[in-house]
């Protein structure tokens, strides 16, 4: 990885970042009515409004305005929630542990779950367990993460009664130690699983490609040629080559599964931003709503550069053109 | 003389196309996305004709199970679920069909001109491309809902206007390699304008890859919509599946039917897109279809 690459994936960061400073500022002022409105939601008082006004300087000219917007972002101080009668950035930070908890076990469920499926899949492609994963990954990534949700609530929790149906705690348990970091866990399987599904079906699709591609390569037979067993063959050869597509995949999906976890948890009442989210859509509150949309922006360009700079680092191949 | 090469350019296409088309029916996938999209296609479009009562009034008791007078059950109001399905069936295919318009029209211009210009054009272009892929949907799609009203038109505008970079992205790397095959260089010696070369005779040959593009984008949009209408940031006014499915949220315990059958139109509208999209590409690609069933050489 040059650093040449570097510096120039980093510049690529500024066109996107105004990007989204553009796009919501204009948002804000294109909307019908007053941009206070917009930006202050509805239902406020006159002294709300007021700050509000001033923190963003709306009486001054429009390009003034945008600069006091971006350095009031660049400060991640958005003002306050009318609604909730506090900052904007607190309301998110409480939030989003939920969430990334949410994501993380996805996350962890998707890579395990879809590397060893891919792997298995590939050991004989066109087989009855590689069609079996195939059919079932098409399906997984076509199915609306939030009807899935319902589909688990419905058959799996009403139907077994094995996990419980919404919340991340027992509210009835007062529960502490080891025994609520178990109550959360029992909580968190069918939403972690729910929102894993689409993600497997990708993972084990892009690993299950790549193994067969390596698998006839010429490294793989001399391998074989040496009397390594299938096996080690396949989970120590040709697998960790075939993992370059999977994290460069992955790193694009942030965004996807942000709004898959919103979904997600507004089925299963998960106390995470998508409650958040909800609620500030019910009630207007605008400078809430605004937070989030440039959270989850930022998060996603940030993920996007990261990723471009693991994969360079990992593959010497990979040269800026 | 004359005969033969008659012969070749009435009769070559046609070999051509049917091989294609034989490449394209010969999986069992493709003919199955076709049935599942010409299926949600014609509910969509006949969705008054079809629609066995008006999904917006009470027609029988609230809650009924599904049965041989509602096939799919009734809501907590006691309307038809079916009919409900089939009108979301109109809306999905109204916004899928109109933010595909939309973003092909976008995505073809910018493709073919920054492919054909090259240099400075193209270098302008991809950068806004880049920028446009980089802002995340669906978040931007709830701030603007939030900020200028759920109507379905702001809805079609905003996915329309946003959809398109992928298409641009593959239009322009069919028109890097088009523009030096020779039929381009002989139009261009013809004295043809580079507007009629792009669109006489590059675009017709970007259309099919366009097609694979444009299906997958089809079927995120029925997503983005279903899952917007989901969190109640639909039009109000317009039957949705998401709609039915944040209905059908409230009365999880009493009427499976609410949830299960919205979801699984979903379902079919996605999955039908999804693998039409996967049969136009192998169709395309033959060697790619050969290569997945093959087997690693034996040792």
């Amino acid at each position: 990885m040059s650093a040449w690459y570097v510096l120039r994936r980093l510049l690529q960061v500024i066109p996107a970042v105004a990007a989204i400073l553009v796009v919501t500022f204009l948002a804000i002022h294109l909307a019908p009515g007053d941009p206070i409105a917009a930006l202050a939601g509805e239902g406020g008082d006159v002294g709300y409004y007021q700050f509000m006004r001033e923190k963003f300087g709306l009486d001054r000219p429009l390009l003034q305005q945008f600069l006091t917007y971006v350095a009031n972002v660049a400060q991640g101080d958005l003002g306050n929630s009318y609604v909730q009668g506090r900052p904007v950035m607190d309301a998110i930070a409480q939030r989003l542990p939920a969430t990334l908890l949410l994501m993380g076990a996805a996350v962890s469920v998707a890579s395990i779950g879809g590397v060893v499926l891919g792997a298995l899949a590939a050991r004989r492609p066109s087989g009855p367990f590689d069609v079996g994963v195939s059919t079932t990954a098409l399906v997984g990534y076509a199915v609306p993460v939030f009807w899935l949700a319902q589909l688990a609530t419905l058959f799996i929790a009403f139907g077994t009664g094995w996990f419980p149906i919404q919340g991340m705690t027992d509210l009835r348990a007062n529960y502490s130690g080891i025994s609520h970091v178990l109550d959360v866990a029992h909580h968190l399987v069918l939403p972690a699983f729910v929102l894993a599904v689409s993600e497997v079906a990708l993972v084990s699709r892009l690993t299950r490609t790549g193994v067969v591609q390596e698998m006839s390569s010429a490294y793989v037979t001399t391998a074989r040629a040496n009397g390594l067993s299938p096996s080690r063959v396949l989970f120590r050869h040709a697998l960790p080559n075939a993992m370059l597509p999977v994290v460069t995949v992955m790193g694009t999906r942030l965004g996807y599964l942000v709004s898959g976890a919103i979904l997600v948890e507004t089925v299963f009442a998960w106390p995470g931003l998508g409650r958040l989210l909800l609620t500030a859509t019910q009630t207007n509150d605008h400078p809430v709503l605004l937070g989030l949309v440039l959270l989850v922006a930022f998060s996603v360009v940030a993920a996007n550069l990261v990723t471009d700079l693991v994969t360079a680092a990992i593959d010497p191949r990979i040269r800026y053109d | 003389m004359t005969d033969t090469a008659l012969v070749l350019t009435e009769v070559r296409p046609r070999v051509r196309r049917r091989r294609w088309l034989r490449r394209f029916l010969g999986t069992g996938s493709g003919v199955l996305g076709l049935v599942l999209t010409l299926t949600v296609l014609v509910l969509g479009v006949f969705a008054e004709s079809i629609a066995p009562h008006d999904p917006f009034r009470a027609v029988g008791g609230p809650f009924q199970p599904p049965s041989g007078q509602h096939s799919m059950g009734t809501d907590d109001l006691g309307r038809d679920l079916f009919s409900a399905v089939v009108a979301g069936a109109r809306t999905s295919m109204t916004v899928v069909v109109a933010v595909s318009a939309i973003s092909a029209a976008i995505g073809l211009v910018v493709g073919a001109v920054a492919g054909y210009r090259g240099g400075l054009v193209d270098d302008g272009l991809m950068r806004v491309t880049e920028m446009f892929q980089s802002v995340p949907r669906f978040f931007l799609a709830l701030l603007v809902v939030a900020l200028f009203g759920s109507g379905l038109s702001n809805l079609i505008l905003l996915l329309g206007v946003t959809s398109w970079p992928l298409l641009a992205r593959v239009v322009r790397t069919e028109t890097l390699s088009l523009r030096e095959r020779e039929f381009v260089g002989a139009a261009r010696a013809l004295g043809a304008s580079n507007a009629r070369i792009v669109i006489g005779h590059i675009l017709p040959h970007v259309v099919p890859a366009a097609l694979v593009i444009i299906a997958l984008m089809g079927s995120r949009v029925i997503l983005l919509e279903a899952s917007l209408s989901f969190l109640g940031l639909g039009d109000p006014n317009a039957m949705s599946w998401g709609l039915l499915a944040n209905n059908a949220q409230s009365f999880m315990r009493v009427a499976w039917w609410m949830a299960v059958f919205p979801g699984l139109a979903i379902l079919v509208a996605v999955l039908g897109l999804n693998l039409l999209s996967d049969a136009i590409n192998n169709a395309l690609n033959p060697h790619v279809r050969r290569r997945r069933g093959d087997r690693p050489q034996p040792v």
